[in-house]
């Protein structure tokens, strides 16, 4: 038994290191350099910060897009991912891979192409003027952040709604049909909530990557749209300012932190 | 007389061009206990399912207290399902899960609690109201199954293999158990199994199905005792299925040794099948019996000695309180009551549709 045990902490070592060097210390070096000024000493201001203007509507606006983009990412996921629950076993996946093919390629390639898509003089706009249509302007518009948050980050919703629906056993619904429920009923009352699970790992793997973005943003936002996840990065690439962005990035974690612990307590919830 | 609660006139079925149901015909009597018994893939369960709703006959009627409710929808059918596994709402308390009909009907609250108390008591857990289902054990998830079905008043509660899941003991106690409340609720069991035994002690009334067809219904004795075909012989219980000739009335040829029986009109030098008991073989001394022969097996079973015997060319299988050990001769008899005769069918087909007819 203590063999064993010995055993197993000297198989998990190369992990608890890697966590340790790659997760812990960065984030004391962050909690650091943000509660501190440039002479060392304490300080919150890096914190407060975020009470300007400039900075607070960024970090608002990361906020709207990111729940937007992952309301309309449930509103697609949830009908698809009960129509592939309802299919029989074998065709589903194929299905699943159409929507999983994209995620092999590379994230800022996909971003690139929407670029492409939705320039100016874009593939869309040209399409538009071959049926001699008004062109649009989506391109560095909040709404093109949307468009590729919504397509990069789909496949996450998807995946675990699909999975805790398909977990419902048929006769579960046929039990609340033969209780006198009709399928609205059965619906609301036994498979949204059975699926509750899966919505609230698809949100959080939604909204928190949504959240933080810069790449998206920078690509198809432009230099006009600007999210916190811009701001942040443009203080450690550009101002050399670590101790802002430091403080910067505290306050986007106290959001994900809320949305991991809404996701933990609903989860336990679950389990009884 | 009880009446017909429930009629399935001529229903035909089949899934990816595979029949499952053929011109399959059957009436429910009002507060009887009637189980559909076969192998898996019988159609039972598909039966079942077209009665509660969840499938659509290819084609038949199917009429429920005098109406024909062949389409209508599961929610607006006067009946309740005990699905196999239970099918309990995980996210839902015991009392919700009981309520859970009675609140889709908008019942009064507290005509609400006193249902779920009541129900709770008919399957002696009371106590349990706010448990989640997956802390009870499978025996008493399928007791909240039956009380979340009967709350709702149906006039038939339809079982589908509800004590699949459950061990040896607890099945023979919910057997008791389930006799008790179709007596005490006074409505009509539709009971799917797959197991002869269950339904033997719990049913008033046995459909033997086999590849979609109706093999033999009755009572459970009728089937015992008088089985129709070699299928029902050999699925009911152990049998000893002996190609036989039908001298004439009353005199039966088995295996070159003339027993007297009691069937008649099955004309003169017939070929036929006769069905004995195992129970129902006698062993006696050699010279006492109609065939003699050499006992090859012995097995203790507890109640009885399972023997094998040897005689006329065929392996019998006997039941015996009194052991005779392997290498005895003995002679087989048969009470003439205990030779049960039936017609050979000419081919496998007309084995499965000879009892439809």
């Amino acid at each position: 038994m203590l063999k064993s045990a010995k055993t197993s902490r000297l198989l998990a070592s190369p992990y608890l290191a890697w966590a340790f060097i790659f997760i812990l210390v960065p984030l004391g070096m962050i909690l650091y350099y943000g509660l501190t000024d440039d002479a060392g000493a304490f300080t919150l201001q890096n914190i407060t910060y975020i009470a300007k203007p400039a900075y607070f509507k960024s970090l608002l606006l990361a906020l709207e897009l990111g729940v937007i983009s992952t309301v309309i990412c449930f509103l697609l996921a949830y009908p698809l991912g009960m129509i592939l629950a309802g299919m029989k076993l074998g065709r589903h996946e194929f299905i699943l891979t159409l929507f999983i093919l994209p995620m092999w390629m590379n994230f800022l390639l996909r971003t690139l192409t929407w670029m492409t898509l939705l320039e100016r003089k874009g593939v869309l706009n040209d399409i538009l003027g071959l049926l001699h249509l008004p062109p649009v302007y989506i391109i560095n518009t909040p709404a093109a952040i949307v468009i590729g948050m919504v397509y990069n980050f789909l496949p996450f919703m998807i995946l675990p709604i699909y999975n805790s629906l398909s977990k419902i056993d048929d006769n579960v619904i046929n039990a609340a049909r033969d209780l006198g429920a009709d399928p609205l009923q059965t619906f609301l009352r036994v498979t949204l909530p059975l699926s509750v699970p899966g919505i609230i790992s698809g949100i959080t793997m939604v909204f928190i990557p949504a959240l933080t973005t810069f790449a998206i943003s920078a690509m198809l936002g432009g230099s006009k749209v600007l999210l916190i996840g811009n701001v942040i990065e443009q203080e450690f690439t550009v101002a050399y300012d670590w101790h802002l962005g430091s403080g910067m990035s505290i306050i986007l974690m106290l959001f994900i932190l809320i949305n991991m612990v809404i996701s933990s307590v609903s989860d336990r919830k679950e389990a009884g | 007389m009880s009446k017909d609660l429930i009629l399935l006139e001529h229903i035909s079925k089949s899934y990816d061009g595979q029949m499952i149901l053929d011109d399959l015909s059957l009436s429910i009597h009002e507060n009887s206990f009637v189980t559909l018994l076969g192998p898996s893939g019988c159609g039972k369960t598909t039966t079942l399912r077209i009665l509660g709703g969840f499938e659509t006959p290819d084609s038949g009627k199917v009429v429920f207290d005098g109406k024909d409710i062949t389409g209508l929808a599961p929610n607006k059918r006067q009946l309740n399902t005990v699905f196999q596994k239970y099918a309990l709402f995980t996210h839902l308390d015991i009392a919700e899960n009981i309520a859970f009909g009675l609140k889709i009907k908008n019942k009064s609250k507290s005509y609400i609690d006193d249902k779920i108390k009541y129900a709770l008591k008919l399957v002696n857990l009371e106590g349990f109201e706010h448990r989640m289902p997956d802390s009870l054990s499978g025996g008493q998830q399928q007791r909240i199954a039956i009380a979340r079905a009967i709350v709702n008043e149906p006039k038939v509660l339809l079982l589908d293999e509800p004590l699949g899941a459950l061990d040896l003991k607890l099945r023979q106690d919910m057997q008791y158990e389930l006799i008790r409340l179709k007596n005490e609720l006074g409505i009509t069991f539709l009971y799917v199994t797959h197991d002869q035994e269950e339904a033997l002690t719990m049913s008033d009334h046995i459909v033997v199905m086999n590849q979609g067809y109706i093999q033999q219904e009755g009572s459970p004795e009728k089937i015992y005792n008088e089985p129709e075909n070699a299928f029902v012989a050999d699925f009911i219980g152990d049998s000893n299925i002996i190609p036989a000739t039908m001298v004439r009335d009353e005199l039966v040829e088995i295996l070159g040794a003339k027993f007297a029986c009691v069937d008649k009109d099955f004309g003169e030098n017939k070929p036929v099948d006769v069905v004995i008991r195992p129970e129902d073989v006698e062993l006696v001394s050699p010279e006492k019996g109609t065939l003699t022969g050499e006992v090859t097996h012995i097995i203790f079973k507890g109640v009885h000695y399972e023997m094998t015997v040897q005689a006329g060319g065929f392996e019998w299988l006997v039941h015996s309180t009194r052991m005779s050990a392997p290498g005895t001769k003995v002679g087989i008899t048969v009470d003439p009551f205990n030779i049960q005769i039936m017609n050979r069918p000419a081919s496998e087909d007309e084995e499965a549709i000879s009892e439809n007819a």
